[in-house]
């Protein structure tokens, strides 16, 4: 049977950047363990000898050439911003690594 | 206690990686139709694609593949027949999708090397560098720290971003490990990023300016007993963005390493960051827990199966590899190795190659492009290449030089006009009405005219003070105009006053 | 007016008998009249279609050469970009977002004059079966008031089946298109995975998303597909060849000689009996319009759903992650002193509801390393073999068939808090996505015991669109010879208690 322990839910909210509340942990956990029991019969049938499918199309080699189209006006591009300064977006102090 | 370099490599071997990303010079970004001028205004090269609005699709630019895949040759890689991008998932403010599209198990370019060579002890010795894989990514947006002491992050009250590096093509190219440099392994890791950049360059893929960031190296380095099997723990330091600092920065490593362990501590496994002004590094984010990118097969991309012809076609089209090219010419203009190494920092090794095709002398070519006309480039702040000024003229200039029809005096002037954009330098000489003064009679009655004005010196000279003639050849030139030879002027001039001519 | 199929309209505007305007008028006046009660729409367009059917009537004034829905109205579901419209998905962290660009889609209906009255309610980035996942309330079923819409297209479904909109544009990643034109006895298409431009559909799943056409008929929704339908160089994943001859197909309805293949898996036990009957004697109907019947095996479907439950949460958590609070959107928790991590953390705990952040951490697990391989990897084997089921089955038959749904519409409410069971829903939907494969569904008549719509499913191999309208337009001929009025006459009207 798998599960997976409210510690393990919020690592996996961190990695996801999710805030949860205690409550939230606890129940998603409870969750998890029924859903996880259902989508684990995937391996009943995922033997080695079957190849991986990660995309419905047989398509190869889609590009396009390297020409420049016009790009979005820096008003546009802004346009949605939560906050802005010099024609930049304005974001909360980042931190950790430069 | 501080230890000597010395010190370090009687005791330890180090062991090197390094991952250099190059920025490629398409004209437009990897996924999307953006320019990729640098420097442009902040997000003024943006589009949905490049920041991530809600429902935009990527495309392959094809001709960043096609400069992955030179680059792969020239790196002597293997091409893999079938290639995919991945998604690398991870937080960032400045990666619009927070997730670079990147490629994980499935690189474009694997298994090449690359030689260098440098000067040892026992004389010029080789290095293979190995190189593991190459692959294809983007490029992140930018930040401008605001508050706090320095610009820095640490301490930055907010961030600005700005995305138009945002999906600038990327090339990575990852080393295996480099065992077995010895004491020498600062100066094969900064040869390696040099040979790497001269063949970026020769192939014309990347600007592969290190200042600019279109070229940037991360350099792992670990330490082990002499003699010891396992690996020591490495550290990553990023971003060194000079050759010097890629020497700096190993060798840096190299000490602080030692220090630690000879003092008992152990090295963390991190990321750190070269700091020019001291030439350490500095702690950066701790890779003891890693990071799980959670890599998954990009689904809005198909995978890339370069054919045998295109990959054919692309390896006919490589140009010569800088190295072997360097050695020939150098033998061929029979030049000092100094002046070499001149020429490759200043960038005319190709502008020279050319002029000499056209039938210039090359001691005479390299000396107007490296001498006259890297001055003026210098004092107008602007590439040599970007001058009005080409192979053809310098080499007319040359031959007119030679020829005897303009000194060198007027030849810098027919430099000078030609790239003021005044023309071809047949059309300077005529609007300047710029020629040399051959006739020995105008010159005769110029000297008469010198020796009577200054009749002193002149007795001087007679007198056999032949020193005393310069100022005299001075005044027949400035009577002249500037457009006698000057040779010319001293030889009549010696004559005159009964001396002998050479 | 607005009770007539789209190609009726299409007619009247072609002759004079009526102008876009006057059509679309009519259509703002239905959603002014019935919206409190079916809550199709997050936002009407009023100002915007009048404006583009005043375009469309001056254009055919002018004896412009239109396209043949021109001047037609459509509701778009709300999570294809629009510029300058409100583009939310659904879900509160997009609220107020103003696309500053068109989707293909969007950008292909304004080419063909195709009046866009506004965008309609879906479950939150398209997650759900029931359209109660979204942040804006939940849609209702025009038939009965207390039962969901289907979802996550419910609100383009809800929008046809009340007469709201004679056309809808929808998108399908496990049967968000197919499973609410089930339960609202309307006809939804999902294309071939590549036949319809992707680019400015927000993303749920990116190797299963698929946008296609909704409509009353099943020539309405060919007209439509034909519309949308083509090659988009912007789409990477789009397919360059010639769309499939879907409106030809639609109007021939022509089975005879075709092998439609009855999918053993997908029947049976879960199944609700009057699903089973109506679906039973839409086969007697096709058998005696010529078609032959057979029965095929796709022994591997059984793990379709699991498989699903675990790639679209992967790519779903991936693509989701651009909902961070730097660039657009929500931002929440924005003070002095601040980290961006922080902020990115209480926005996107704020702004997604419960069901998005359950498959935003399931994703995040079947991606992570140690588990990828069990998860991830393993969904992905599934999905050949579920791909080996469908080549072998469509060399037995031209199309395969099954119920759209195991049951009619469910009450609001009544699986909010049971995610499998919700998830049950779309079990004959989902093989058609992981394949690639094209879809449809179309009414099938009302369920005896509840009198609620079922749904049949017609599926057809890659870029063969046109065989599940040939199939599709058979079978809807036969069911209306029978009930002598189209079904959707059956359903309230919605009008009196006003």
């Amino acid at each position: 049977m798998s599960s997976l322990s409210r510690d393990e839910v919020a690592k996996l909210a961190g990695l996801a950047r999710i805030e949860m509340s205690e409550e939230e942990l606890v129940s998603l956990s409870k969750e998890f363990t029924v859903i996880l029991d259902a989508v684990a019969r995937v391996q009943e049938v995922a033997s080695a000898d079957v190849a991986p499918t990660s995309h419905p199309l047989s398509l190869r080699n889609v590009f396009r050439t390297d020409v420049v189209v016009p790009s979005l006006s820096p008003e546009q591009a802004l346009s949605g911003a939560p906050a802005q300064e010099e024609q930049r977006f304005r974001v909360p102090q980042i931190l950790g690594e430069e | 206690m501080s230890l000597t370099y010395e010190d370090v490599v009687a005791k330890y071997e180090p062991v090197l990686g390094l991952e250099v990303h190059v920025e490629l010079n398409t004209e437009s970004k990897m996924f999307c139709g953006c320019a990729t001028v640098f420097g442009a205004e902040p997000n003024t090269q943006t589009c949905p694609v490049c920041l991530a609005l809600p429902g935009a699709l990527p495309v392959v630019n094809e001709k960043a593949i096609e400069s992955t895949i030179k680059i792969g040759l020239a790196l002597n890689c293997s091409i893999a027949p079938f290639s995919r991008f991945a998604r690398k998932n991870y937080f960032y403010p400045d990666m619009p999708k927070n997730f670079q599209i990147s490629q994980y198990d499935e690189p474009i370019c694997v298994d090449g090397y690359v030689d260098v060579e440098i000067e040892t002890d026992e004389g010029p010795k080789k290095f293979r560098i190995e190189v593991e894989r190459v692959h294809m990514e983007e490029d992140t947006g930018k930040s401008l720290h605001v508050g706090g002491a320095t610009g820095r992050i640490h301490g930055a009250d907010y961030s600005l971003l700005d995305y138009n590096r945002a999906g600038i093509p990327l090339v990575e190219i990852v080393t295996k490990i480099v065992p077995g440099t010895g004491k020498y392994a600062p100066e094969v890791a900064k040869a390696y990023v040099a040979e790497l950049r001269d063949i970026l360059r020769s192939l014309g893929v990347s600007d592969v300016k290190m200042e600019q960031g279109s070229l940037r190296c991360d350099a792992n380095v670990s330490l082990r007993l002499i003699g010891a099997e396992k690996l020591g723990t490495r550290s990553e330091t990023k971003n060194v963005n000079s050759l010097r600092s890629v020497e700096r920065a190993v060798r840096g490593e190299m000490i602080r390493h030692a220090e630690l362990l000879n003092a008992g501590g152990r090295v963390v496994q991190e990321t750190r960051h070269f700091q020019e002004d001291t030439g350490l590094t500095r702690s950066g984010r701790s890779k003891e827990q890693a990071e799980d990118y959670r890599y998954f097969p990009e689904p809005d991309l198909v995978p890339v199966e370069p054919d045998a012809a295109w990959i054919e076609k692309l390896r006919a089209g490589l140009p010569e590899r800088p190295s072997i090219r360097r050695k020939r010419l150098q033998e061929a203009w029979a030049v000092p190795e100094k002046e070499m190494a001149a020429m490759i920092n200043a960038d005319v090794l190709d502008i020279v190659e050319k002029t000499v095709l056209l039938g210039a002398d090359p001691t005479k070519a390299r000396s107007w492009w490296l001498g006259e006309i890297s001055r003026i480039a210098n004092d107008k702040d602007v590439a040599i290449a970007d001058l009005a000024i080409t192979p053809q003229d310098v080499a007319e200039i040359v031959a007119l030089v030679n020829s005897g029809d303009l000194t060198d005096k007027l030849a810098r002037q027919v430099v000078e006009g030609v790239i003021a954009g005044e023309g071809k330098p047949s059309e300077v000489i005529a609007k300047r009405g710029i020629k040399v003064v051959n006739d020995d009679g105008a010159l005769m009655a110029a000297i008469e005219k010198v020796c009577t004005e200054q009749a002193d010196t002149a007795e001087k000279v007679r007198a056999g003070h032949i020193p005393a003639a310069g100022a005299l050849i001075g005044a027949v030139m400035k009577e002249t105009k500037g457009q006698a030879d000057a040779a010319r002027v001293r030889e009549l001039l010696l004559g005159h006053l009964g001396q002998p001519t050479s | 007016m607005i009770r007539n199929t789209a190609a009726q309209m299409a007619a009247k505007l072609a002759s004079g008998e009526t102008t876009s305007v006057a059509l679309t008028q009519a259509h703002l006046d239905r959603i002014n009249s019935v919206e409190d009660k079916v809550h199709a729409f997050l936002f009407v367009d009023e100002k915007g279609a009048l404006e583009q059917a005043a375009s469309v009537d001056a254009k055919r004034a002018k004896g412009e050469k239109l396209s043949p829905l021109a001047g037609v109205p459509l509701a778009l579901k709300d999570v294809l970009a629009q510029k300058d419209k409100p583009t939310t998905c659904g879900s509160k962290i997009l609220e107020g977002w103003l696309p500053p660009y068109d989707s293909t889609v969007v950008a292909s209906l304004k080419k063909n004059d195709i009046v866009i009255l506004g965008k309609t309610n879906m479950d939150e980035f398209a997650m759900g079966s029931s359209t109660e996942n979204s942040a804006y309330g939940p849609t209702h079923n025009p038939w009965d008031l207390s039962r969901i819409p289907g979802g996550s297209g419910g609100g383009s479904s809800a929008a046809l089946a009340s007469f709201e909109a004679p056309l809808a544009i929808g998108t399908d990643t496990g049967g968000s298109i197919r499973q609410p034109a089930a339960v609202t006895g309307t006809v939804g298409v999902k294309p071939t995975y590549g036949g319809v431009s992707r680019y400015g559909l927000v993303a749920f799943s990116s190797s299963l998303d698929q946008a296609g056409p909704c409509a009353r008929t099943v020539l309405d929704t060919a007209l439509l597909h034909e519309a949308i339908a083509g090659y988009d160089p912007k789409d990477a994943t789009s397919i360059n060849a010639p769309v499939p001859q879907v409106v030809q197909a639609a109007k021939d309805g022509n089975v005879k000689g075709m092998k439609i293949g009855v999918v053993k898996e997908l029947n049976g036990d879960g199944y609700q009996p009057g699903v089973r009957a109506r679906f039973d004697e839409a086969l007697e109907l096709l058998a005696k319009a010529g078609a032959e019947i057979v029965e095929v095996s796709a022994p591997n479907f059984e793990y379709a759903l699991a498989a699903y439950y675990l790639i679209a949460p992967s790519e779903a958590s991936s693509n989701l992650a651009r909902f961070d609070a730097m660039r657009y959107g929500l931002r929440v928790g924005d003070v002095d002193g601040a980290s961006a991590e922080a902020v990115m953390n209480l926005t996107r705990e704020v702004g997604f509801g419960k069901e998005v952040k359950r498959r935003i951490i399931l994703g995040t697990y079947a991606l992570s390393s140690g588990y990828y391989d069990a998860y991830y990897g393993s969904a992905q084997k599934v999905r050949t073999l579920i791909t080996q089921d469908f080549t072998k089955a469509f060399t037995q038959a031209d199309v395969l068939v099954s119920p759209t749904c195991p049951t009619t519409a469910f009450k609001i409410g009544e699986k909010a808090n049971d995610p499998l069971a919700m998830y049950l829903n779309d079990i004959a939907t989902i093989p058609v996505n992981m394949a690639g494969i094209g879809g449809m569904s179309l009414p099938a008549g009302l369920a005896d015991e509840d009198g609620l719509p079922v749904g049949f499913q017609i599926m057809s191999p890659v870029m063969k669109d046109e065989r599940m309208y040939s199939v599709g337009a058979a079978l809807e001929a036969a069911l209306l010879s029978k009930w002598g009025a189209p079904l959707l006459n059956r359903a309230p009207t919605l009008e009196a208690s006003k």
